[in-house]
């Protein structure tokens, strides 16, 4: 196996890293918040990549404009969720809110099954970023790097906007101590729609920048839901740093895996969670009390 | 045992006696094998209080290993759901020693991706499970030398298999074993202090459900003449969850109408416009659920206040 060929196998790994990150990364950040995991997250990734669609169909919607546009589609659908639905289930035990969602993924997914049938259409990369770029190494599509770059560049702000802004301290605070923060005066209820729309904004994103590279089908969240949940185990639940990084260094290793033992590239990322829960159950960046 | 809890039971009875008269025969050996599926999330999630959303990589597992046994191997049917049963068991108890350690939700992500990890196996093994197209079986073999191939004498061999289980079922929840898991689900940290290995618990409970999943799953199989990939698919995980939780957790016979009533939704559905896309309206019942009728069919049942029920 020639260098160059590692090295783009890398880069696949990186490609698939962004979304498994985006990914992680909305379901983090919701958890962290709303204490729950959110099984709608791949039906939400989906509807990202079908606003994308349907706004090229109907409305002429460039890419870079779905970009924005579709995440912030879904996030208004996902504020609406959290207002009228899972605010509900608030102070309940979160296994529920994991069925509550899940119950939204089965209804969403059919929708969109009614609606798109199931087997979905083609969206087309866009002109500007067809083609390859050379390396140095080797000639590499160029879609693939746009997808590497948005992804960091998103995630790293995210990064910052919750670690080191004064809206992302508030927002941990009320994830410390939610009643302490409303005593000071903070409106927790609005802050908790807000993060439970940005979660799935960042699905929506990796749906958008998805829709190029597959067929825009109702199941398209499926599957990538469930490596998302491993990742965000392996991570540490709850942990923005340890989704981010885990997200990126397991599209690593599922690629690098992928060339050296082919058949593993489904299952590396559920055999690596289940080394890790053995060895550190509180995942690799979680701390011992976000063990239950 | 509570007094209406017993009723409830005496009808399921009597609903499984005349059900092979009333649909096909082989929807009703569904019906039942979902039942006895639905009871070992009970045993799980209503006992236990744990959520296993992989539930299905038992129920799938063995239906292969039965099939497997019936096809290639020609062995008698029982040996076969005993073999299914066995490798559900094994890979119950080795799984529960990892996932005991955790709880909540932590719990149904992990059971629910180390599910997946079967589900990719049985993709790949293509000589083994016949990848997407399943692993068919010509005949459905003896069962205990008896002849089976019809339908109806297959439920009631089902039937009676589905009655030993659950009445063992019943036996254990109701046993000091039983005792010990609802002072678990409801104070751990006190079971703990108590002295009792909660673990340990844990562990044989997953082991007693994986062992009656994958029981269920290998009739399924036998049942239909047929293994394939769905049956270990995390929607099928998904699937028994919401019968255990529609027909209401903790009382064993919940589940098994709670199976019932999502074939017969999934049925009539089906019959609509809605066509194929019937999980539609089975989420939209299973999150009303969810928000506002947790305590499910038999739950609302026991709850009704005592005078309105008596005739």
């Amino acid at each position: 196996m020639s260098p160059d060929y590692i090295a783009s196998q890398l880069f696949n790994g990186l490609a698939s890293g962004a979304f498994y990150a985006l990914l992680a990364l909305g379901l983090s950040v919701i958890f962290g918040t709303l204490r729950i995991i959110n099984f709608a997250h791949g039906a939400m990734y989906m509807l990202g990549a079908f606003a994308t669609y349907y706004g090229a169909l109907y409305l002429h919607l460039p890419f870079f404009a779905a970009l924005v546009v579709a995440p912030l589609v879904v996030a208004v659908l996902g504020m609406v969720f959290e207002r009228f639905a899972l605010h509900w289930l608030h102070g309940s035990d979160p296994v529920y809110g994991l069925l509550f969602t899940f119950a939204a993924t089965l209804v969403v997914v059919n929708v969109m099954r009614i609606l798109a049938g199931p087997m979905g259409s083609p969206y087309s990369i866009p002109d500007a970023l067809a083609g390859a770029t050379n390396l140095g190494f080797t000639q590499y599509p160029t879609y693939k790097l746009f997808v590497i770059i948005v992804s960091v560049v998103v995630c790293a702000v995210v990064w910052w906007f919750i670690e080191r802004t004064l809206l992302g301290a508030r927002i941990r605070a009320a994830t410390e101590n939610p009643v302490l923060v409303r005593a000071l005066g903070v409106n927790t209820r609005r802050l908790v729609t807000f993060t439970f729309g940005a979660g799935v904004a960042l699905a929506a994103l990796a749906g958008v920048l998805a829709a190029p590279t597959t067929n825009v089908y109702p199941a398209m969240g499926d599957d990538i839901i469930i490596y998302t949940f491993a990742i965000v185990v392996i991570g540490g639940l709850g942990s923005i740093t340890g989704s981010i990084v885990m997200g990126f260094v397991l599209g690593v290793l599922q690629a690098l895996g992928t060339v050296y033992y082919p058949p593993i590239s489904t299952t590396l990322i559920f055999v690596i969670m289940v080394v890790v829960i053995a060895l550190r159950p509180s995942g690799l960046f979680g701390r011992a009390e976000s063990s239950r | 045992m509570n007094r209406r809890l017993a009723w409830l039971f005496i009808a399921v009875g009597i609903a499984a006696l005349v059900m092979p008269k009333l649909i096909y025969p082989i929807v009703a050996i569904d019906v039942l094998c979902f039942g006895l599926f639905a009871v070992a999330l009970d045993l799980l999630f209503g006992f236990a209080g744990l959520l296993s959303f992989g539930q299905a990589m038992f129920w799938g597992g063995s239906a292969y290993t039965a099939a497997i046994f019936v096809q290639n191997f020609h062995t008698d049917g029982a040996v076969a759901l005993a073999a299914g049963t066995l490798y559900a068991t094994v890979l119950a108890a080795l799984v529960g020693t990892l996932v005991v350690r955790r709880a909540g939700i932590y719990f149904a992500m992990i059971t629910l991706a180390i599910a997946q990890i079967e589900y990719f196996a049985a993709v790949q093994l293509k000589d083994l499970t016949g990848g997407e197209n399943g692993l068919p079986m010509d005949t459905r073999g003896h069962f205990l030398g008896m002849n089976v191939s019809n339908d109806t004498t297959f439920y009631f061999v089902v039937l009676a298999i589905a009655v030993i289980a659950v009445w063992l079922v019943v036996r254990v929840v109701n046993s000091p074993f039983g005792t010990v898991l609802s002072a678990i689900r409801q104070n751990e940290m006190r079971a703990i202090a108590l002295g009792y290995r909660v673990n340990r618990f844990k562990l044989a409970t997953f082991t007693m459900a994986g062992a009656l999943s994958g029981l269920a799953g290998a009739l399924y199989a036998l049942g239909n003449r047929l293994a394939g990939l769905e049956m270990i698919d995390w929607h099928t995980s998904g699937a028994v969850v919401m019968m255990a939780i529609l027909g209401g957790t903790g009382t064993i016979v919940g589940p098994i109408i709670g199976a019932g009533i999502y074939q017969i939704l999934n049925y009539t559905v089906s019959k609509t416009a809605i066509g194929q896309e019937t999980d539609l309206v089975i989420g939209l019942v299973f999150g009303f659920c969810v928000l506002a009728f947790r305590q499910g069919i038999a739950g609302g049942v026991l709850s009704i206040p005592w005078r309105k029920t008596s005739t």
